[in-house]
């Protein structure tokens, strides 16, 4: 396969989000705020690339058996570096983030593309896959982020656009306004018509 | 703020449902929910692991990491912490009690892996709790779990001959019934509320 028919693949036509339902619990929980969502998607696109390019690279040394642990164990160490750099250099987002940074580790996507993809392929293949794959999840956040902050607070990225007369969507921001739009957003790519690929 | 660890539990359950309003554990919610059996299986193995681990991952925090000033490793400690214990269940059930084994060791494996389990050992640890506190909330935790599985599985189960829209069948369906039922908890917020 070329290495843009990878991307492209894990990205949209396989898209871990609506394709495979994996990794949502961080895609409702973040997804009240656009930035928060962005940061997100940006430590999940490292996490999964270099962990994918790792697990890559010693796939033909990890015993069977201990697979599982041992690429919980990378996907951590990665994490962890993304959650000090949060701390250091952007406390604020870091905060508001809370655990869900730490939850990376087990966002099914990461597991599921090192067992589907990573443990078979090359090095950089699994690298181009992994960030298919957090481009695509990154994408999913960032829609869905979009609808709740525009209802919920009026504002995109942070920035005011709709102004005072808008009478803000307090649902928009709580819990169950997470489910609706991913649900929305399911159905309206698995809609026959809608189908690509 | 000092809570009462009774507080905590029942808000735990109602009110700061770690699925409903904290969306962790939802892989596993949305996969093994076609079943009422299997549903009360996973949940059961939930509320058990969960209390136990938050109540060893409080410890071993507190009077492991911290002491030896190495908290940036917790995420690994207490992936492991999890992995390990759910091993150890997993074989002291397969040989004690094989008729429960049978019953919920299917789901242990499957454990490791729910997000819900790690979040509440985050979160515990994020809010300061207290020994008590910690098991109170681990164990709230995993019976509102429990309760949001148990209700989707339920509902799941009588709609199923239904119709619904292609696009909508399986995952789509269950999110929405999903936010419908946070929607209806959210009407218990008057109770308590925890931060």
């Amino acid at each position: 396969m070329k290495k843009k028919e990878i991307f492209i693949t894990s990205a949209f036509t396989q898209n871990s989000v609506w394709r495979q339902i994996l990794g949502i619990c961080s895609a409702l929980a973040v997804t009240n705020l656009m930035l928060n969502s962005l940061v997100m998607g940006l430590g999940v696109i490292f996490t999964l690339a270099l962990s994918s390019f790792t697990i890559s690279i010693i796939r033909d040394l990890i015993p069977k058996r201990i697979r599982m642990m041992v690429q919980t164990l990378i996907i951590a160490s990665y994490v962890i570096i993304v959650d000090l750099f949060l701390k250091a250099y952007y406390p604020e987002i870091s905060k508001s983030l809370g655990p869900y940074v730490g939850l990376i580790i087990t966002n099914c996507i990461i597991m599921g593309r090192a067992e589907a993809f990573a443990g078979k392929n090359a090095p950089i293949d699994s690298m181009i896959d992994g960030i298919g794959a957090g481009v695509g999840y990154t994408i999913v956040l960032l829609i869905i982020a979009f609808v709740r902050e525009l209802f919920g607070f009026g504002s995109v990225f942070g920035i005011p656009l709709l102004g005072d007369w808008w009478t803000k969507w307090s649902i928009m921001v709580m819990a169950p306004s997470a489910f609706f739009m991913l649900a929305i957003l399911i159905w309206i790519i698995n809609t026959p018509k809608l189908k690509r690929g | 703020m000092e809570l009462n660890a009774f507080i905590i539990f029942i808000a735990a359950i109602f009110t700061s449902n770690i699925l409903l309003t904290n969306f962790l554990g939802m892989c596993s919610f949305l996969s093994v929910s076609k079943e009422v059996e299997s549903s009360i299986g996973l949940g059961m193995a939930v509320v058990f692991v969960m209390t136990i681990t938050s109540a060893i991952n409080y410890v071993v925090y507190h009077y492991i990491l911290v002491p030896l000033d190495i908290i940036y490793l917790q995420y690994i400690i207490f992936i492991i912490v999890i992995a390990a214990f759910v091993q150890l269940t997993e074989m002291v059930m397969e040989r004690f009690s094989p008729i429960l084994y049978y019953s919920l060791g299917i789901f242990l494996p499957l454990i490791t892996v729910n997000c819900a389990i790690l979040g509440v050992s985050l979160f515990m640890i994020i809010r300061n709790y207290s020994f008590i506190q910690s098991v109170a909330y681990g164990a709230g935790s995993g019976l509102g779990w429990l309760l949001a599985i148990l209700a989707l599985a339920g509902i799941r189960q009588r709609i199923k001959e239904k119709y619904v829209p292609t696009g909508l069948v399986g995952a789509g369906l269950s999110l929405i019934i999903t936010g419908i039922m946070a929607l209806a908890f959210v009407g218990f917020s008057g109770i308590v509320v925890i931060q």
